[in-house]
């Protein structure tokens, strides 16, 4: 029944993406191209209101539905391969106009050349898993 | 009304803390928004856990992120058959004439059809767009720990600054794809 919850909030996600046109390849060149405030207006905003949020998590110490108090983690600070990872995920993202989210959106929507960059994602997900030992962190 | 709202193109004002909404219903359900985990997920599900050391996790434990990813395909099928906009996207003239160019003509619909489509999916610079992309994807992700959701949004709403870091990565890989790349793949 967990299961319900997850897809609800799943399928949420969903319509926000594709009604917000964050799913939109030319929304994507508008963005690289800084020719609209739209996407950074979008971002901006949804980062102002999640750190007010995390804020006031934090600050309150709130619970979880459960009940559990609820904790940030911190991310590491090797920036090397937030930089390198990053720089490699913004190609695909320009290429394909999607991010991993919206790849999965656009399925939905009936866009098939998603299959493609699904598999394609697999692909590359496995072949950091197979060379991550190799490349610099 | 509610139907006619939700069919209307939102602006962007709505659209961006509504994402940070979503990122707020899993917090409070003891979760972590960050969707390219799922990537991962899939590679431990189908048993490359065995050959890979990195996929070697307990999967089950992530299910609630891949119930998450299925209600997302659902979520756009809904969106577009149900709350679908008959207007046109209104996108900047500036890029519809930098697109042109490129010889992408603007349509009005979310995604160009003279790429997303399947004949030019099996030519080789569509092979490098989808094929290639989606393993740039993949792999820029999991080297960075993360998209935008677990870093633009999340990691920057936490105040994190390696997430500053990937996010600058982020315009990085796509500037240099947007001006360098595509005037090669398009020409």
């Amino acid at each position: 029944m967990k299961a319900i919850k997850y897809i609800l909030t799943g399928i949420l996600f969903g319509i926000i993406m594709t009604k917000s046109e964050a799913v939109s390849w030319y929304r994507i060149q508008e963005m690289f191209r800084f020719q609209s405030i739209f996407m950074y207006g979008m971002i901006g905003t949804a980062v102002i209101t999640g750190s007010i949020l995390v804020a006031l998590i934090k600050k309150y110490r709130l619970k979880d539905f459960r009940g559990r108090t609820i904790q940030f983690d911190s991310k590491d600070r090797h920036w090397k391969k937030y930089a390198i990872g990053g720089s490699i995920f913004g190609m695909g993202w320009a290429l394909t106009g999607a991010c991993p989210g919206p790849v999965f959106v656009l399925l939905g929507q009936g866009y098939m050349v998603m299959i493609p960059v699904i598999g394609g994602a697999l692909a590359g997900t496995f072949a950091y898993g197979l060379f991550r030992d190799r490349l610099p962190q | 009304m509610m139907i006619k709202f939700f069919s209307q193109p939102w602006p962007w004002y709505i659209s961006g803390p509504a994402i940070a909404g979503i990122m707020g219903i899993l917090i409070f359900s003891g979760k972590t928004f960050g969707f390219s985990a799922n990537l991962s997920n899939i590679c431990s599900m189908i048993g490359l856990g065995k050959r890979v050391t990195y996929f070697n996790f307990d999967w089950k434990r992530q299910q609630w992120n891949l119930w998450f990813l299925t209600g997302s395909v659902i979520g756009g099928y809904i969106a577009v058959h149900f709350f679908s906009s008959p207007d046109p996207l209104t996108l900047s003239t500036a890029t519809v004439a930098d697109l042109q160019k490129l010889n992408i003509p603007f349509d009005g619909k979310l995604e160009p059809s003279a790429v997303f489509n399947w004949d030019y999916l099996f030519t080789g610079k569509g092979m490098f767009l989808f094929l290639g992309g989606g393993f740039l994807i993949g792999f820029g992700t999991r080297y960075a720990g993360g998209c935008t959701s677990g870093h633009a949004i999340t990691g920057l709403s936490n105040l994190q600054l390696p997430s500053l870091f990937a996010v600058i990565g982020f315009f990085v890989g796509g500037l240099f794809t947007t001006y360098l790349l595509f005037p090669i793949i398009f020409k």
